[in-house]
């Protein structure tokens, strides 16, 4: 019913390409999050699944249905699709009772009806006392939740949500993230979730679309995304991912290579199909260096210690010629100053795949 | 599947056939409709009549209609009148800014309300007050036996009057650009001037002039065009002092010869539409010239006048007293005499022009009247068409919105003579359904009303939408609201404060306008506006002046009025607000 289903779909604005092929497939209730730098295109792909902008190319179908193609487009108001912006767009001159209502108002449903509606969806996202105030009078955080009842009170099947923590301060963020899934999880509503928070894509979405360019380089689960990156960009944008170039990979097996890297022997993960090669990039993160007293190790001296609660973050030249930047997490009590000369470990990394495709999905 | 689609299953025909169409849709091809018609098509007809008058482009007969003794001496004329009063008006103008936005200078707030009040009285009634100034009623000069004695040729009627009238008639519109520049400009700028050694003088020279350079040149353009098209002005000095201009050459050749000119003067409206649009280019494009982006300003700079703050202020009043109050009490006084060049006293009090004006005067009734309704029904039309065209234009985009926002701009920024000449060629002809023509009555003044004023609703009302989130617009349409529920339910309310404030301006300038209706007025339909100049060449002064009285009063009162919602309107969309 409430599928999404992108198939090759391109946006330009005159002369600039915002997307270029993007194909995307979300299953009824799926919660997904597209996650990219700004000027990446996911707020286009956003406005466009909306109905706000026209494709030039490909087609878009909600539930079944075709909803944006060159030759036909949708009206937004037709699509049955909620909408939580940035800021919310609450509308001021109404009151929170009046704009969760709005749109039963507009579909013609009676007043009785249309109250009590609004009196249950309200209750749910416990603003019932508020019901009568102005949005000017609200905190974020209860904003956000009108902005959400508008949707519930709608039973839009399709919830787009476009950076809705963007402009808040860190402490609420944790908050209202668990009131997404706590959304999610009541209403059953696809989600489709717009951010350049890495943390917040990866805590929320059931699967991630990590964007650049106005292409999709891939649609995964968190952890995926996090451990078997397919491509460079992506490992090197997900969690502070560290690409080096390995040399020598043979293939052991059940997922498992060995490399040289640095001059050291090391183990790493790969894709089933992994075949020999002479170079690969491979990825790793800071977590996965540690230190060790073994002789057969990285060597590096330390340029510089940052102290970061939790842990103690070491930024390290290293290799033969020292001039490979390495960044350390060293768990809290340690103590590390500049030009101390260390050995490292690298415990876990992962062989990019040659000539990833762009979006395996 | 969405609620929407559930509840409305069958919806009454009307709807079915909005939903069939798509609201949006129909709402742009009714604005195509009102704009072409309004503004394209009129224009499109001048164009036409002027350059084919019999259905084939003749150059010979161009030639010698521009090549006229007449036609040359008006065009140059108009161009040395347009370009010098573009001169004073860019001087003047640009002083007072720098001294009302920059200058610790005191009750700042008044002399700004003063300063621009001479922009909102018709420029007929300016000229009228003016030439009033010098008579021996006026309660300054008359006391102090400056007045000109009877016989002697008036000063004002002669191409330096108009050039002087023009320039403190437009200087207001400079000001307004000018210090909407001075606004944007951060404090820092100059305060690091200052820290570097410059004193008040080089920092306005070398900082703060180059940076407003395009506010000071984008008045200049707006005076320009403004002093070109002025027609009140140009009619009211340049008809009695025998200097002819385009402006008034047409009004003058329509008048004599009526529609058999039409061809002829249709061609140098064209001409005058040209040197019109080449002014404002010209200008424009050296505005643009030189870098002058700055970051928004937080705080705007303020210089300290320190010892010259008195004679600043007392100039700066004395000019005010100059030009508003002195025409303005004569006008007054003129008003209250009972015959024309009698001096004000208490035996020569009268007020009988003004219950002239007001009740007996069978033929000022009928045109105020006329006027009212004619200016209530234009402001009734345009603002809501207004508010539709600045949706699209602001939220929409494409070649349609581009299209619409040149033709409702190149309507209002042409002199609104040639949009009357225009109206006269449009409507001259029979129309198709009615079968009989519209030249001649009211509604064709209702129409040049339209297209003219449409630009002058829009401009508050897209003030008003750059202050509108559009994710509001976006959040309703998700709800199902189709763009007239979207523009009535989200759209009106935020943006009533705007719309009040274009109903204002375009009422203000719509019931005195002259203009426009000049042309267009006949024995079945005159305004309000051109009573002044017929009175006046009439000979009856004294009744013109109290006509004149009753415009300043009206349009005092309205600015009033506008001050009450004035303090929930974006900021600059009521000029003569600080």
């Amino acid at each position: 019913m409430s599928d999404i289903r992108i198939s090759d779909i391109d946006k330009s604005y005159g002369q600039t390409q915002v997307l270029r092929q993007v194909s995307l497939s979300i299953e009824a209730g799926e919660f997904v999050a597209v996650l990219g730098p700004s000027g990446c295109g996911k707020t286009t792909l956003l406005r466009c699944l909306a109905g706000f902008e026209r494709i030039q190319g490909g087609h878009i179908e909600i539930g079944g249905e075709t909803v944006s193609a060159p030759g036909r487009h949708l009206a937004p108001e037709h699509r049955g699709v909620g909408v939580v912006f940035q800021n919310y767009a609450l509308w001021p001159h109404m009151s929170v009772a009046q704009n969760v209502a709005y749109g039963l108002k507009i579909a013609g449903i009676p007043r009785t009806e249309r109250n009590s509606r609004v009196a249950k969806v309200l209750d749910l996202v416990e603003l019932g006392p508020l019901a009568h105030r102005r949005p000017a009078d609200l905190s974020g955080g209860q904003r956000q939740r009108v902005a959400l009842a508008r949707c519930l009170a709608m039973e839009s099947r399709v919830v787009l949500l476009d950076e809705p923590l963007a402009n808040l301060d860190v402490h609420l963020r944790g908050a209202l993230e668990e009131e997404f899934a706590a959304f999610h999880a009541r209403s059953g509503a696809t989600m489709f979730y717009i951010t350049h928070d890495q943390s917040e894509a990866l805590a929320l979405a059931d699967r991630v679309a990590v964007m650049d360019k106005g292409r999709i380089l891939q649609f995964d689960r968190p952890e995926a995304l996090f451990s078997q990156p397919q491509s460079e960009t992506v490992a090197g944008f997900i969690g502070e991912g560290r690409v080096l170039e390995a040399e020598d990979i043979r293939p052991l097996g059940q997922g498992r290579a060995a490399a040289s890297l640095l001059g050291q022997r090391i183990e790493l993960r790969c894709t089933p199909g992994e075949t020999a090669r002479r170079r690969a990039k491979i990825s790793f993160h800071p977590g996965d260096l540690a230190l060790t007293d073994s002789r057969d190790a990285i060597a590096g001296n330390v340029t510089r210690a940052t102290y970061r609660g939790a842990y103690l973050r070491a930024e390290v030249m290293a290799g033969p010629a020292g001039d490979i930047p390495l960044s350390v997490n060293i768990a809290a009590p340690a103590a590390l100053c500049r030009g101390q000369r260390i050995s490292l470990a690298l415990r876990d990394g992962w062989v990019i795949p040659d000539a990833a495709p762009s979006h395996p999905s | 599947m969405p609620l929407v689609q559930d509840q409305a299953a069958r919806p009454p025909r009307a709807r079915r056939l909005l939903r069939a169409l798509g609201s949006e849709r129909l709402l742009t091809l009714a604005l195509i409709l009102f704009v072409g018609l309004l503004s394209i098509a009129p224009l499109a007809r001048l164009l036409h009549a002027a350059l084919f008058p019999q259905g084939s482009f003749d150059a010979a007969r161009i030639a010698e209609i521009l090549g006229g003794r007449r036609v040359l001496e008006a065009t140059l004329n108009t161009l040395w009148i347009a370009c010098a009063a573009t001169l004073l008006a860019t001087a003047v103008g640009t002083m007072a800014a720098l001294l009302t936005a920059l200058t610790d200078m005191r009750r700042r707030t008044l002399w700004v309300f003063g300063f621009v009040l001479p922009l909102m009285i018709p420029p007929q009634v300016t000229a009228l007050a003016w030439v009033q100034a010098f008579s021996p009623a006026s309660p300054i000069l008359g006391p102090l036996g400056l007045s000109l004695p009877p016989g002697t040729r008036h000063p004002l009627y002669s191409m330096g009057g108009i050039i002087f009238l023009l320039g403190l008639y437009n200087a207001p519109l400079v000001f307004l650009s000018v210090r909407a520049s001075l606004q944007r400009l951060p404090a820092s700028l100059v305060e690091a001037a200052h820290a570097n050694g410059a004193n008040a003088g080089a920092v306005t020279r070398d900082i703060i002039l180059p940076l407003i350079r395009g506010g000071i040149f984008a008045g200049a353009a707006l005076a320009f065009v403004s002093s070109i098209g002025n027609f009140g002005i140009q009619a009211m000095l340049g008809i009695p002092a025998r200097v002819p201009t385009l402006i008034t050459l047409i009004y003058q050749r329509l008048n004599a010869y009526g529609p058999s000119a039409l061809n002829d003067m249709a061609l140098l409206a064209l001409l005058l539409a040209l040197l019109t649009v080449l002014g404002m280019t010209l200008t424009a494009w050296l505005g643009r010239r030189g870098d002058q982006r700055v970051d928004a300003a937080q705080r705007p700079p303020r210089m300290a006048l320190g010892g010259w703050r008195l004679p600043v202020t007392a100039l700066a009043w004395l000019y005010l007293a100059l030009c508003l109050a002195l025409p303005l009490s004569a006008l007054f006084g003129t008003a209250l005499v009972r015959g024309y060049g009698q001096p004000l006293t208490l035996d020569t009090l009268t007020f009988e022009n003004f219950a002239n004006a007001l009740f007996h005067h069978e033929g000022l009734r009928g045109a105020f009247l006329t006027s009212l309704w004619l200016t209530l029904l234009t402001v009734a039309v345009l603002i809501p068409a207004a508010v539709a065209l600045g949706y699209v234009l602001s939220w929409r985009r494409g070649w349609v919105a581009r299209l619409l926002r040149l033709a409702s701009e190149l309507a209002y920024a042409l002199p609104g003579i040639i949009i009357g000449v225009a109206m006269i060629l449009f409507f001259l002809r029979p129309l198709p359904v009615l079968g009989t023509g519209l030249y001649g009555t009211v509604w064709v003044i209702l129409a040049a009303y339209l297209s003219n004023f449409l630009a002058l609703a829009l401009r508050p009302i897209l003030g008003g939408y750059a202050q509108i989130d559009r994710a509001l617009d976006e959040a309703a349409q998700l709800a199902g609201a189709g763009v007239f529920a979207r523009l009535r339910d989200i759209v009106l309310p935020a943006l009533a404060p705007s719309a009040m404030a274009a109903a204002i301006l375009v009422f203000m300038t719509a019931v005195n306008e002259i203009q426009v209706s000049v042309l267009l007025v006949s024995s079945r339909a005159t305004t309000i506006g051109p009573m002044i100049i017929f009175l006046e060449e009439a000979g009856s002064s004294t009744l013109a002046a109290a006509v004149g009285c009753l415009m300043v009063l009206l349009v005092l009162a309205l600015m009033g009025l506008s001050l009450l919602v004035g303090r929930r309107l974006p900021e600059g969309v009521l000029p003569w607000r600080d």
